[in-house]
């Protein structure tokens, strides 16, 4: 294998990572913060692809990319405020089992509505085709997918960690009744978080809908990614996150690489024994409330 | 005497004359209600294809085909002088198609079924088929297990098999000299085992070189780190058996890493890709029939079938408009709607259907034997209409040769069949 050939590789794991990284990220806030280990997450990602289709006649590729990922916030934040807050008091396996069911009633219900076989989604003009420097090609879509998850994890880093709103979200996550003892309502915050991690889940859709298909079962295997991931980085980590995210893109690449048929397994080997070293996962702090 | 024979024949009609008329009158009585009979009651003909679920696209085509068989019958005066039916059924899955099978074998006492399009269904109706012995076109499965290992009596395949398709175009392939090295990417289920065997012993007996071969899990969605892998490995041919939506999603990826190998496939739904558009789609196919052949009788065929359905016919309509329509020669040619007759009549039956030359049904498995079509795939800007997306480049085996040479060969077949009875 040559150089430029392994490097390709390695750009394609870490291409995957970053959309395993956006995901993650939205699992982890919201797990940190509220405390629900959402199973909606894989649905949410496929919701977002399915309003991108819907919206690219009317507003083009471009919009979507933020139409798309907002409704699906605000749907996020309607599910927040209609159930899982009423469930906050109660056994914390019952979020788990509300999201659980939510996520079989919607993926039913997007095969009621646009029908089980799929939609036809093609790349966006103009980011179609690959972009070659000597015997190094690359899809030009991918370059893109890649900037877009970069500046957006970028993004939630500084607003996670330079403004008072990341500040307060943060504190939450680590110690609520203090945030609450300070005067501030963590109410809105928990509605914002569960909105902001389902609007990640949708970009991820969003910018995965071109390469992979739009059907009903898409969001399956990267919902179940992402919580491998947000498991080997640690729980509440941002940084566990991106690099668990980045971890697991690169091994599943190279193990389609070495021996496919391990490819399916590895990221759970990898979890198994991060786990077995690690038990808080790579970056995972001892919090208090998940001991 | 005489006065007796006066007052008992006094018409003038003999004893004999009377009794040839009341014989004759007593034939007419029986005759006739026949005849009202026959007006009444046509013959039925079920016919199983799928209208929901995720074939659900073929439906639309194999109800059209049959239908205008059917119609082209009833305007040439029936079958042994009855209109002919078809009755439509939902082949939803396996377990529906063998009920639905049943319910036209004794509820509906159909001559024959046909239609079918998942090759599970068609196991399953070919099952109760045999136990009921009553005739099964199978006009839509591919799996070789229906003419192999588990081929029946009374059941026939217009449908090709899927040894037919693989070595249509692989057998093209292998003639192309600058196709040496070939790298294998099949879905790892039973369907694409069976391509990839066929192909891999085509390619022994040619002498190419088989570069790589990777079995990928149904389902997968982005198969980049698959593109990478055989980019490093730099084939003349990438040899796919992917199915389904899988194949669009590789092919679209496969455009978008921009590799400039050669694509090649062991089967595609046409009824898959034309609502997806040809842009998921580049590369060499093996086709059962195409709207665009230039054989006489194919243009008025598109014409007519387009007329009714909206689309031209997929290979679908060809499949279901062929399997009756060879139903109701057979049926003419043995006077009989008996299945079994059908059948001794059906076995090495030759006629010709919109493929410009004989077809017939092979005797020892009852598979038809038939022609197939290598095709390519158009450019964008070559497309005069949407359904413009294949170009016919080679048909295999071309002219004057045998189309055996396709079918699986009888030394290798599983087939062992009821005897007749």
């Amino acid at each position: 294998m040559t150089w430029p050939a392994l490097t390709e590789y390695l750009l394609n794991g870490f291409v995957m990572g970053t959309l395993y990284v956006l995901m993650a990220i939205g699992l982890s806030l919201i797990f940190g913060m509220i405390g629900v280990i959402n199973f909606c997450h894989g649905i949410l990602f496929t919701l977002g692809a399915y309003a991108a289709v819907v919206l690219k006649d009317s507003v083009g590729f471009g919009p979507s990319l933020i139409i798309s990922p907002v409704m699906v916030g605000i749907l996020g934040m309607l599910v927040e405020v209609v159930f899982l807050r009423r469930l906050y008091r109660a056994d914390p396996a019952s979020g788990l089992l509300l999201t659980f069911g939510l996520a079989m009633v919607a993926e039913q219900l997007v095969r009621i509505i646009w029908g089980t076989s799929g939609l036809p989604y093609n790349i966006p003009r103009g980011l179609t085709g690959a972009l070659s420097m000597g015997t190094f090609v690359y899809p030009k879509y991918r370059y893109f997918i890649l900037v877009c998850a970069v500046a957006l994890i970028a993004g939630l880093w500084w607003f996670l960690e330079k403004t008072p709103y990341g500040m307060i979200i943060r504190a939450g996550s680590r110690d609520g009744e203090m945030v609450r003892i300070l005067g501030i309502s963590l109410r809105p915050i928990f509605t914002f978080v569960f909105g902001l991690g389902s609007a990640l889940a949708a970009i991820a859709g969003v910018l995965m809908a071109p390469v992979a298909g739009v059907q009903p079962a898409m969001g399956t295997d990267v919902g179940t990614a992402a919580f491998v991931v947000v498991t080997i980085g640690g729980l509440g980590s941002f940084w566990g996150a991106v690099i668990a995210g980045i971890l697991v893109g690169e091994v599943v690449n190279l193990s389609i690489l070495i021996w496919p048929p391990m490819a399916q397994a590895s990221m759970y080997i990898l979890m198994a024994v991060v786990l077995l070293t690690r038990p808080r996962g790579l970056l995972g702090e001892r919090w208090e409330k998940f001991e | 005497m005489k006065t007796r024979r006066n007052s008992f024949g006094g018409s003038g009609i003999s004893r004999r004359r009377f009794l040839g008329l009341a014989a004759g009158s007593a034939a007419v009585g029986v005759g006739f209600p026949a005849i009202l009979r026959a007006q009444q009651e046509p013959f039925k003909i079920g016919h199983i294809a799928p209208q929901t679920g995720f074939l659900a696209a073929f439906g639309k085509y194999a109800n059209t085909g049959a239908q205008m068989a059917v119609d082209e019958i009833n305007e040439k005066g029936g079958l042994l002088g009855r209109k002919v039916e078809v009755i439509n059924e939902d082949e939803a899955n396996p377990g529906v198609a063998a009920q639905k099978a049943r319910k036209l074998i004794e509820k509906d006492n159909v001559i024959a079924i046909t239609g079918i399009v998942s090759s599970a269904s068609a196991l399953a109706v070919g099952d109760e088929a045999q136990r009921a012995k009553i005739l099964f076109i199978n006009a839509g499965a591919n799996s070789d297990e229906i003419r192999g290992a588990r081929c029946h009596r009374y059941v026939f395949s217009v449908e090709g098999s899927n040894t037919q398709y693989v070595s249509a175009v692989a057998t093209w392939l292998l003639q192309q000299p600058n196709l040496k090295r070939w790298y294998f990417l099949t879905s790892d289920y039973a369907f694409g085992h069976d391509l990839l065997k066929v192909t891999q012993k085509l390619l022994q007996k040619a002498g190419r070189e088989q570069i790589g071969s990777e079995l990928i899990p149904t389902g997968t969605a982005d198969f980049s780190s698959y593109l990478l892998k055989v980019k490093a490995a730099n084939p003349d041919l990438v040899f796919q058996n992917l199915a389904g939506t899988d194949q669009t999603n590789f092919l679209k990826q496969f455009k978008e890493f921009g590799l400039e190998m050669q694509v090649a496939g062991g089967l595609v739904d046409t009824a898959v890709v034309w609502p997806v558009g040809v842009e998921s789609l580049t590369g060499h196919f093996p086709l059962l029939w195409w709207h665009e052949l230039k054989y006489p009788g194919v243009s008025e065929f598109v014409a007519k079938f387009k007329k009714i359905a909206g689309d031209p016919p997929e290979n679908q309509g060809w499949g279901d408009y062929t399997a009756i329509r060879a139903l109701g020669e057979v049926v003419k040619k043995v006077s009989s709607t008996d299945s079994k007759a059908i059948v001794k009549g059906m076995e090495g039956f030759q006629f010709e259907c919109l493929k410009g030359r004989t077809l017939y049904f092979r005797e020892w498995d009852h598979q038809l034997i038939m022609p197939m079509y290598t095709v390519r795939t158009k450019q964008k800007n070559e497309m005069k209409d949407k359904w413009d997306i294949f170009e016919v480049i080679a048909e295999v085996p071309p002219q004057g040769q045998s189309a055996e040479s396709i079918a699986i060969p009888r030394s290798e077949s599983l087939c062992k069949m009821e005897p007749a009875d």
